[in-house]
C-alpha cells in the first residue's frame, strides 16, 4: 500500500459485501418456516426484556443524549483521541499496530501469533475479526482459531455463518443446537437434552481444557478509553474473562471508531449497552485492562487499530453517525424486516438496520448487491427509537438511497422501471394542474376494476409485485380536487 | 380559524371522502376551510426512494401552494405526508442548494398539522361524540401508522379521538406498533418482505374480530385493505376522519371501507 | 507512509468539514437518591434476580457465614490481602471432612492454573458494588487478588461492606482507578445465546455468593 493519499475515501474489504441483491436473498430466507419461527420467538423475547429494563430507568433519554453527544465528540476529535489512546496504552506496556484494511489486519495478527510459536488460539466474540475474515485467514496459514462464545461456537461447529451481531446463532433453536452438538462436539454426552442450561454445560466441558491451556487469545473490544488507554470487553459467559486473563499473549482487534474520550464516559455506555443488547441491567462480566498488568493476566499485549473503510464512512457527513454504533443489536431486534428475513439475507457481517447503512458506508455503493441494502427497510423508524446512541438510521437509509440513485445517474444506463416511474410521478406531482389532469382519468380505473371494484393484477415487475398479495380498490369517479372545484369554489364565487 | 387543507395526493385521487370528512369536521367546529388549488403531493415517495433531484420540483410546488398568509394553519389527514412536509422538505432544498426554498419550506412546515394534532392540540377536541357529534356504532380496531407514531410523536391522539366516538366499540390490535409493510416503494422493491409483514398485520387485524381497521394514513390503509381483500376477508379499512365525521343523521357509508 | 500516518491522514481528510465537538449533556443521575437501607435492599433484590446467593450479616458474623457457606469444601483459594478475620471460623468446621485447606495466592507463591482448577471456591473482597444493577467490581487490590483466582474456581464467595455499596454506576466509576485491571461481575456466569433466554452457568464461576456486612 503506497502513501499516495489524494483525499479520496478508501473503502473497506472483507466480509462486508452482500453476494446477491437483498430482495433475492430475502425471498429465499422467507421460504424457511423454521427460520421465521426461530427469529420471531427470539426477537419477541428480547424486545420484551429490553423494554422492561429500559423503562426502569427514569433517565434513559438523558443517557441516550449523553451517549449520542459523546460519540459525536469522538468523531470530531478522532485523530487527537487515537493518539492519546495510543500513548497511554503504550506507556503501560501494550503494543499498538495500525491496519488500513482487512488484509493488513489479518497479516499483523498472523505474524503476532507466529512469533509466539503457537498454532492454536482461543477467541472472544468479535465483530471486527468477523468483518476482516480473520478465522479463514488464520486457517489458510495453518493456525486454528477456536471460538469460545456459545453462539459463535454453535456457528463454527455447524460451519455456518453468523446471522446476528450479538447472538450469531439466533437463527437456530434449542433442538437444532443440540443436534449440532451431538454431531460435531467430540466426547459430548449422547443423552444431551435441548434444555439451554444443559447445552451451556456441554459448551463449558468442551472448552474448559482449551481455556486452561491456551497460550494466545484474540479478542475484539467494546470500548477504548482514550484518557487512560484502557480497553473494555463486555460479555456474559466468562469465556471473555478466560481469554483475557489466562493466555500469555493477548491480541485485540478494534475499529478506530470504538474510542470514548474518557474513562468516565463508561458510566454512560455501560448503562446503555447491556440494557439495549441482552435486555439486562448489567451483563454478567465486563473486563477492563490498560496495557500490561505485571503479574496479572497476559504479559504480551497487542492492539490492532483497524480502519477498513471507517475513514470512508467518516468522510460522509450525512452517514458519519453510523460509526457511533456500539453493536448492541437493539435495531435488528426491533426491525420488522430483520425479523422476517434473518441476518444472512444481508450478506455482510453487519445485518439488520445498522448493517443496511454501515456495510455500504464501509464499502462504498459500488456493487448492485450492497446498493440494495439501503432499500431493505420500510422506514418504519423502530430502529431509531431503539438505538441507544440515537443513530438516525432511517434518515441515513434515505441518504444512501440518494447516493445510489445519483451514482446510477452518472453511470448513464438504460432507465429502470423505477427511474421511469419517478420521472412520471415528478411531472404529476409538481403541479396541481398536472395532477388534476391525470385525475380526469380516474373513471378509466373504475372500468379496469370491473364489477367487484378491485384491481387484482397490474403489469410490470414493480407494480406486479404489489398485486401479488394485495388488491387495489376501484378509484372514485371524481377526485377531491374536482369535487371541490365543482361544489365549493363555484359556490364561493357565486 | 382559516384552515388550508392539504388533501395529499393519495386522498385526493383515491379517497376523496377522507378529505370531505376532514372538511366536514373542521366546518362543524366553526372553522373555514380553503383548498390551495396548486397543491399536489408532498414528494415523500421521491425522497424516500432516493430521487432527490426529482423531488425538488414536487417540494417546490408544495411550498409555493402553501406559502401564503391567508390561512392560519394547514392540515392534512396523514401522518406521513405531514412528517415529510415538516422533516424532509428543508433537507431536499438544502441538498439542492436552494436556501430561499429551505427557508420558505421551514415556514410552511411549522404551520402544518396532522389532523389529530390539530384537533387535539389546537382546536381542543377531547370528546368526539360531544364536540363533533361523532357516532359510529361498529366494532373497530386501530393501526397507528409508523410515521405518525415515530416521526410526529402523535401518541394516543388518533386513538383517543376514536375512543370518544358515540356507539363505537374500539378493540385493541395486538402488535399494533408493528409496521404494516407498506413503506412506499419498499412494497414494490421488496415486495416479498412487505407481503410477509402485511400478512402478519392482516392476521392480527382479523384476529380482533373487528368489522374494520381504522388509521390515520390512507396509504397504509390502502395497503392493509388490499391485503385483507386479497385474503377474502370482509374486514374493511376506514380513515379515522371518516369515523369522526360520521353522525347519527349522516352515518359513514360502509361501502367506502370495502364492506359491501 | 506508515499505516498509522496513512490512517491519520485519511481521518484528517474525512473531517475536512470540521465538525464541531458538541458539549456533552450529563443530565443523567450521577448521585444516589436512596438511603443506605434502600440501597442494601435494592442490591439484594438485583443480585438475587440474577441468581446470586446473598447473605446480609453483621460484620462480626462474617467468619461464621463464610464457614457455613464453605462447609463441605475440601480446598479454597484466597488472595494474600484478604482479612484473615473472614476465615477465622473455618477451623471450627468439623462435619463433611472438616476444615478446607486454604491456599493463599501471593506474589511469593503464585498458584498454577491446575491448582486453581482443583479448588472448590475462591473467597475475595471487592472494590465497590452498584445496587441498581447488582454489580460487584473487583480491581485486583490485595484483598481481591489476581484476576485468575476469581475466575477459574467454580464458586466465588465475595464479601462487601456497606460503605462500598453505591446506587448508580456513575458513583462507582468515580471511585475506581481506571488503570487497575477490573472485573465487573453481575451474577454468576450466564448466557442468552440460545433463543435469547438467560440461563446461568457457563465458563465463569457457576455459583456466586455475596456476603454483605451491614
Amino acid at each position: 500500500m503506497s502513501g499516495t493519499f489524494l483525499g479520496m475515501p478508501v473503502f473497506g474489504t472483507g466480509n462486508l459485501n452482500a453476494t446477491e441483491p437483498f430482495p433475492t436473498a430475502a425471498h429465499r430466507e422467507l421460504g424457511n418456516a423454521q427460520l421465521r419461527a426461530n427469529l420471531g420467538h427470539a426477537t419477541h423475547t428480547i424486545r420484551d426484556k429490553r423494554l422492561k429494563v429500559v423503562s426502569e430507568l427514569p433517565d434513559w433519554e438523558d443517557l441516550r443524549n449523553a451517549g449520542s453527544a459523546i460519540k459525536e465528540n469522538v468523531m470530531a476529535r478522532l485523530p487527537e483521541l487515537l493518539e492519546t489512546f495510543e500513548a497511554n496504552f503504550t506507556a503501560r506496556g501494550g503494543i499498538v499496530h495500525w491496519a488500513r484494511d482487512a488484509r493488513e489486519a489479518n497479516e499483523i495478527v498472523t505474524a503476532l501469533i507466529r512469533a509466539t510459536g503457537e498454532t492454536e488460539v482461543v477467541k472472544v466474540k468479535s465483530m471486527a475479526t468477523q468483518e476482516i475474515g480473520l478465522n479463514e485467514h488464520l486457517e489458510s496459514q495453518g493456525i486454528e482459531a477456536f471460538e469460545t462464545d456459545l453462539a459463535e461456537l454453535i456457528v463454527q461447529l455447524d460451519r455456518d455463518k453468523p446471522s446476528h451481531i450479538l447472538v450469531p446463532a439466533i437463527h437456530k433453536n434449542r433442538s437444532q443446537v443440540r443436534d449440532i452438538f451431538l454431531r460435531e462436539m467430540p466426547g459430548v454426552d449422547p443423552a444431551l437434552t435441548n434444555e439451554p442450561a444443559r447445552l451451556a454445560e456441554a459448551a463449558r466441558k468442551h472448552l474448559r481444557r482449551k481455556f486452561l491451556s491456551a497460550k494466545v487469545a484474540v479478542s475484539g473490544a467494546n470500548f477504548g478509553l482514550a484518557d487512560t488507554g484502557t480497553l473494555a470487553v463486555v460479555e456474559s459467559e466468562g469465556n471473555g474473562r478466560m481469554c483475557l486473563t489466562l493466555p500469555e499473549t493477548l491480541i485485540t482487534v478494534m475499529g478506530i471508531e470504538k474510542l470514548l474520550p474518557t474513562f468516565t464516559d463508561l458510566e454512560v455506555f455501560m448503562q446503555l449497552l447491556p440494557r439495549s443488547s441482552t435486555g439486562e441491567r448489567m451483563n454478567p462480566y465486563t473486563s477492563l485492562w490498560t496495557g500490561v498488568t505485571p503479574d496479572d493476566g497476559p504479559q504480551n499485549v497487542h492492539l490492532v487499530m483497524l480502519d477498513n473503510g471507517r475513514t470512508a464512512a467518516l468522510a460522509d457527513g450525512m452517514g458519519r453517525s453510523a460509526l457511533h454504533c456500539i453493536r448492541c443489536s437493539a435495531c435488528m431486534n426491533v426491525c420488522p424486516v430483520y425479523e422476517r428475513t434473518g441476518g444472512h439475507a444481508y450478506g455482510s457481517t453487519y445485518p439488520g438496520p445498522i448493517g443496511a447503512i454501515l456495510s455500504p458506508l464501509l464499502t462504498g455503493i459500488t456493487s448492485e448487491e450492497n446498493a440494495s441494502l439501503p432499500y431493505a427497510s420500510s422506514l418504519c423508524g423502530a430502529c431509531f427509537d431503539a438505538c441507544p446512541v440515537k443513530i438516525n438510521i432511517p434518515e441515513i437509509l434515505v441518504h444512501l438511497r440518494g447516493v445510489d440513485v445519483d451514482s446510477r445517474r452518472r453511470a448513464v444506463k438504460v432507465p429502470s422501471e423505477m427511474d421511469l416511474m419517478m420521472k412520471g410521478a415528478q411531472w404529476a406531482f409538481s403541479s396541481g394542474k398536472h395532477l388534476g389532469l391525470l385525475e380526469k382519468g380516474l373513471p378509466l380505473g373504475r372500468l379496469a376494476a370491473g364489477r367487484d371494484k378491485l384491481i387484482k393484477k397490474l403489469p410490470g415487475h414493480l407494480a406486479g409485485g404489489w398485486t401479488q398479495s394485495r388488491d387495489i380498490p376501484a378509484p372514485p369517479s371524481q377526485s377531491f380536487r374536482h369535487w371541490w372545484a365543482a361544489n365549493r369554489e363555484t359556490k364561493e364565487q357565486a | 380559524m382559516r384552515i388550508a387543507l392539504f388533501a395529499t395526493c393519495i386522498v385526493d385521487a383515491m379517497y376523496p371522502r377522507t378529505a370531505r370528512a376532514t372538511v366536514a369536521i373542521l366546518e362543524r367546529l366553526g372553522h373555514e376551510v380553503v383548498f390551495p388549488a396548486g397543491q399536489a403531493c408532498c414528494g415523500q415517495m421521491h425522497v424516500n426512494s432516493g430521487y432527490f433531484k426529482e423531488a425538488l420540483p414536487v417540494v417546490k410546488n408544495h411550498v409555493e401552494a402553501f406559502d401564503m398568509d391567508d390561512y392560519d394553519v394547514a392540515v392534512a389527514p396523514s401522518g406521513s405526508c405531514v412528517a415529510s412536509v415538516k422533516h424532509q422538505h428543508q433537507m431536499i432544498a438544502r441538498r439542492c442548494g436552494d436556501t430561499a426554498l429551505e427557508a420558505r419550506a421551514g415556514v410552511v412546515g411549522a404551520k402544518t398539522y396532522e389532523l389529530s394534532q390539530l384537533l387535539t392540540d389546537v382546536l381542543g377536541v377531547t370528546n368526539a361524540a360531544a364536540q363533533l357529534g361523532s357516532h359510529f356504532p361498529h366494532t373497530v380496531t386501530y393501526h397507528p401508522s409508523c410515521h405518525g407514531m415515530r416521526l410526529l410523536r402523535l401518541g394516543d391522539r388518533q386513538r383517543t379521538l376514536l375512543a370518544t366516538v358515540g356507539g363505537i366499540e374500539l378493540v385493541e390490535l395486538p402488535e399494533a406498533d408493528q409496521c404494516c409493510g407498506f413503506g412506499g416503494t419498499f412494497s414494490l422493491k421488496n415486495a416479498d418482505v412487505s407481503s410477509a409483514m402485511l400478512a402478519d398485520k392482516a392476521a392480527n387485524i382479523r384476529g380482533t374480530g373487528a368489522e374494520l381497521c381504522s388509521g390515520g394514513d390512507a396509504s397504509c390503509l390502502l395497503h392493509i385493505g388490499g391485503g385483507l381483500s386479497r385474503q377474502g376477508s370482509t374486514v374493511g379499512t376506514l380513515h379515522f376522519a371518516e369515523i369522526l365525521a360520521s353522525t347519527l343523521e349522516q352515518p359513514a357509508e360502509m361501502e367506502m371501507a370495502g364492506m359491501t | 507512509m506508515s499505516a498509522r500516518d496513512d490512517i491519520l491522514a485519511r481521518i484528517a481528510s474525512a473531517l475536512r468539514d470540521a465538525p464541531v465537538a458538541p458539549a456533552i449533556p450529563r443530565d443523567y443521575r450521577r448521585a444516589t437518591a436512596l438511603t443506605g437501607e434502600q440501597r442494601l435492599a435494592q442490591l439484594v433484590d438485583r443480585l438475587e434476580d440474577y441468581k446470586a446467593n446473598v447473605a446480609v450479616v453483621p460484620a462480626a458474623a462474617a467468619a461464621v457465614t463464610v464457614a457455613q457457606l464453605l462447609a463441605g469444601a475440601s480446598s479454597i483459594v484466597v488472595p494474600e490481602g484478604l482479612p484473615s478475620s473472614y476465615l477465622s471460623a473455618l477451623a471450627d468446621l468439623t462435619d463433611d471432612g472438616g476444615a478446607p485447606a486454604v491456599l493463599v495466592d501471593s506474589p511469593a507463591r503464585r498458584l498454577t492454573v491446575a491448582q486453581l482448577d482443583a479448588v472448590d471456591a475462591v473467597v475475595t473482597a471487592a472494590a465497590v458494588a452498584v445496587s441498581e444493577t447488582g454489580t460487584i467490581i473487583l480491581d485486583g487490590s490485595p484483598d481481591q487478588g489476581r484476576r485468575i483466582i476469581s475466575l477459574v474456581p467454580d464458586r466465588h464467595v465475595c464479601l462487601l461492606t456497606m460503605d462500598q455499596v453505591v446506587e448508580v454506576l456513575p458513583e462507582a466509576i468515580a471511585l475506581l482507578d481506571p488503570t487497575r485491571p477490573q472485573t465487573w461481575i453481575s451474577g454468576p456466569s450466564a448466557t442468552s445465546d440460545i433463543e435469547l433466554e438467560r440461563v446461568e452457568g457457563v465458563h465463569g464461576p457457576r455459583t456466586l455468593d455475596v456476603i454483605v456486612l451491614s
